[in-house]
């Protein structure tokens, strides 16, 4: 006779308006293991994750717990049930401290000397997963890093104050994390699971879920179409059930493109960066080496101060959508066509019809998935507003687009569509400089500056592009 | 590096009042005494109250126009029924708090946008001062008289008045779990929904809160007014705003500093009697207190631009 599991849900349906997100879904999460969740944007994950700790109430479906079904389930039952949750985008409170931030998350934390209380668990189990994290826990967390903030809340999903944690979801927990950090965190994940815990891993870097999950799911659609032990799965057959078409990255073309210089700024310390017409430019190295702040410094020196210019020489693609990205109160048309309004507005107004016929060229072009432009950006799911993201920075005429990480927490077939924009827009004159953290990308660019403490410390070209290469120029140097 | 940021907050309040001060100072020596520092304090405390009320309305990302008609409102209750029937007073001043929970929770649950409701509701408690007190009148409370007026040895009251708001304020907002969770509506609501708190008691309780401080700030002004009129504390709405801003607290995002909102309100008070002292004539004032705020603002500019520089590396 199998354990209990920790939480199973049956035949959950869930509609939002038309579209039914959820349609008979089931799941089992046992204890001890570590179940790898993986789908398309827009496949249900992050509204199945939603269910389980107790955000949504779904329309269809029973849950139960450890053999006893649950009638009433919401965020308190949930949490008291030892549920915990890392979402996708960063929910901690960016004007409080690590500590308070704690205090926030465990709600019996009360009485006097909970700061102290507090501390003791934040730090006992940021050390316990992350170790050496050299995070100082009284800082507020709106002067950490990205990857910092992710630390912490794996590291407070993690932490126990009177309810243990029994079931962790991660929602692409490493997306911001470098590898180093996010190895830790894996091992963590196999120790929390060896003592008896569960985990959701939901996850787009596929290796990472094969290498840890004991089980993977496979959703589509709303719905579960495959799950099957690990074991059983390869990278090639997980993509394959995804049912996004594993289109093979085209080559990059090795071949010279024309040597107009289209970017150049002399740095002060390593090499110079350089760009020029055509080329898709990468910047490697781990997490938070300068590559953001060389965007950041590139577009500030093409882009004027004061007066906007009617040909703008750069456009940006933000990383972090949530912060820097979207509007959210604005509807998809207005968040996509802000960066061109020149173009659209021939004598200081806003020509309706032309900014209609640009947001339906770019939504067939890109592939947005909404039924009506006129909707709310936050009616999309991540992947289709960072495609939003990208079709305002090439709706410009600006010859270079910057983009900083945007690819994070985007679903594979998403990325192939947007890789493909890119290689086609570079081959009719654009440059792109790109910053990612993932390997595979840095693989499409035609050149590639890696970093290292805030300098350009190689440039490679060509064939020359490796993951090994990349990596040992990200880390010469540091082991010494 | 990194805990400077939390003293730089209140380094511009703490230098901007000294160097009103030092002002004054210099335009009147005399002003350098236990009854001078009375004097030029006063009407600072009612002011620093009506400043954490707000302050406690601005860390859950609201603001409170009705900051202004509601003390007056309070101060009018306090000349009138608190001083002829106490218990029947003390029963609306509560029951004033409770609507201030209410709209709270009508703000949050309706997703109104709480200038509007709270400018709308200036005019209720406009209208029910008036109602009160059609002409100027009333009589203070003799408690609150004598303690308005008492003199403790060595430091004047309106010093102590203003310290003892400040710590109290700081203890419940900044230290306590209560605090906590106010900013941390203000900081990323969702997060602490998703913790499992509950929205509704959080922001009716800063609401209820800020009611509170803002009911001892008419009650004070009363003590120190001797009298009250519906108009009495019409400034109030943009002076709470200031002093809040003047402290290194935000308009959103649930940074705020009680600490710095009660310097703030010093300073604001103080700005007034070091323009007199300069004779620059009442019609010019208020212009110049204008002046003044910017001054300020722009210092603080300056400062955590200079902060955002450094810590940018570390952000990115």
């Amino acid at each position: 006779m199998l354990p209990h599991p920790v939480l199973e849900v049956e035949d959950i349906a869930i509609r939002f308006g038309e579209v039914q997100a959820l349609d008979g879904v089931s799941l089992r999460v046992n204890p001890g293991e570590c179940i790898g969740l993986v789908g398309h944007n827009g496949a249900g994950k992050s509204t199945i994750v939603s269910v389980i700790n107790g955000g949504l109430t779904p329309h269809r479906g029973k849950i139960s717990g450890d053999g006893q079904s649950l009638l009433s389930y919401g965020i308190g039952v949930a949490r008291n049930r030892g549920v915990r949750c890392v979402f996708q985008e960063l929910s901690l409170c960016p004007n409080l401290s690590i500590i308070e931030n704690t205090r926030i998350m465990h709600r019996n934390l009360g009485g006097f000397g909970w700061r102290a209380k507090a501390a003791a668990i934040i730090s006992n189990s940021l050390d316990l997963v992350f170790p050496n994290h050299g995070i100082d826990i009284s800082a507020s967390v709106g002067s950490l890093s990205i990857a910092e903030r992710q630390m912490i809340e794996i590291a407070m999903a993690f932490s126990d104050a009177g309810t243990p944690p029994r079931l962790v979801i991660l929602d692409e927990p490493t997306s911001s994390l470098d590898a180093g950090v996010a190895s830790q965190l894996l091992s963590h994940v196999g120790r929390f699971v060896a003592a008896g815990g569960a985990v959701l891993l939901i996850s787009h870097i596929l290796h990472e879920v094969l290498s840890i999950a004991s089980r993977i799911i496979v959703m589509k659609d709303g719905q579960i179409c495959a799950e099957r032990p690990a074991s059983q799965f390869t990278h090639a057959s997980l993509v394959e059930a995804m049912g996004s078409v594993a289109s093979a990255v085209e080559a990059r073309q090795s071949a010279a493109k024309s040597t107009k210089s289209a970017l150049f700024l002399a740095l002060t310390r390593g090499l110079s960066f350089e760009a020029r017409r055509g080329e898709i430019v990468g910047l490697a190295g781990l997490g938070g080496h300068g590559q953001t702040d060389m965007l950041l410094a590139l577009f500030e020196h093409h882009s004027p101060n004061w007066l906007p210019r009617r040909d703008p020489e750069v456009a940006f693609v933000a990383g972090d959508r949530r912060e820097n990205g979207i509007f959210e109160l604005w509807s998809i048309l207005r968040n996509m066509t802000i960066a061109a309004l020149p173009d659209l507005s021939p004598r200081g107004f806003v020509h309706d019809n032309a900014e209609t016929g640009r947001g339906a060229d770019w939504k067939s072009r890109i592939g947005i998935r909404t039924p009506d432009m006129e909707n709310r950006i936050l009616s999309l799911s991540g992947g289709n507003q960072q495609k939003v993201l990208f079709a305002r920075a090439l709706s410009t005429r600006a010859p270079v687009v910057l983009m900083d990480d945007p690819m994070r927490g985007v679903d594979v077939g998403t990325k192939h569509e947007v890789y493909r924009i890119i290689r086609a827009e570079a081959d009719a004159g654009r440059t792109f400089v790109w910053y990612s953290t993932e390997m595979e990308e840095m693989s499409l660019c035609d050149r590639v500056y890696v970093f290292r403490d805030g300098a350009i410390v190689e440039e490679l070209a060509g064939d020359a592009i490796s993951e090994r290469a990349i990596l040992a120029a990200s880390f010469a140097g540091a082991a010494t | 590096m990194k805990m400077s940021s939390k003293y730089m907050r209140l380094l511009v309040p703490v230098l901007s009042l000294l160097l009103l001060l030092a002002g004054v100072f210099y335009l009147q020596p005399r002003a350098m005494s236990y009854m001078g520092l009375n004097l030029l304090f006063n009407l600072a405390v009612p002011i620093a109250l009506a400043t954490i009320a707000q302050m406690l309305i601005m860390s859950v990302n609201d603001l409170d126009l009705s900051m202004g008609t509601f003390v007056s409102f309070v101060a009018c209750v306090t000349a009138t029924y608190l001083n002829d029937t106490p218990a029947l007073g003390a029963l609306i001043l509560l029951a004033a708090i409770a609507v201030y929970a209410v709209m709270g929770v009508v703000i949050y649950l309706r997703n109104l946008p709480s200038i509007v409701v709270t400018l709308g509701m200036s005019f209720i408690w406009a209208g029910l001062a008036v109602l009160l007190l059609p002409a100027p009148g009333g009589t203070a409370p003799v408690w609150i008289r004598s303690l308005m007026i008492s003199k403790p040895p060595l430091v004047p009251m309106a010093i102590i008045a203003s310290a003892i708001i400040a710590v109290v304020a700081h203890v419940i907002v900044m230290r306590s779990s209560f605090g906590v969770l106010i900013r941390g509506v203000g900081g990323n609501q969702r997060s602490v929904e998703r913790a499992g708190w509950s929205i509704i008691a959080a922001r009716g309780g800063a609401y209820a809160l800020a009611a509170c401080f803002a009911v001892a700030a008419g009650i004070t002004l009363v003590g120190l007014a001797t009298s009250a009129d519906a108009n009495i504390a019409l400034r109030y709405t943009l002076l709470s705003i200031a002093g809040v801003i003047l402290g290194g607290g935000e308009f959103t995002g649930g940074r705020v500093s009680p600490i710095g909102a009660v310097i703030g309100a010093l300073t604001l008070t103080l700005a007034g009697s070091f323009l007199s002292f300069l004779r620059i004539s009442p019609d010019w004032q208020i212009g110049a207190q204008g002046v003044i705020l910017i001054l300020v603002l722009a210092l603080r500019l300056i400062f955590s631009g200079r902060t955002a520089k450094t810590a940018r590396s570390a952000k990115t």
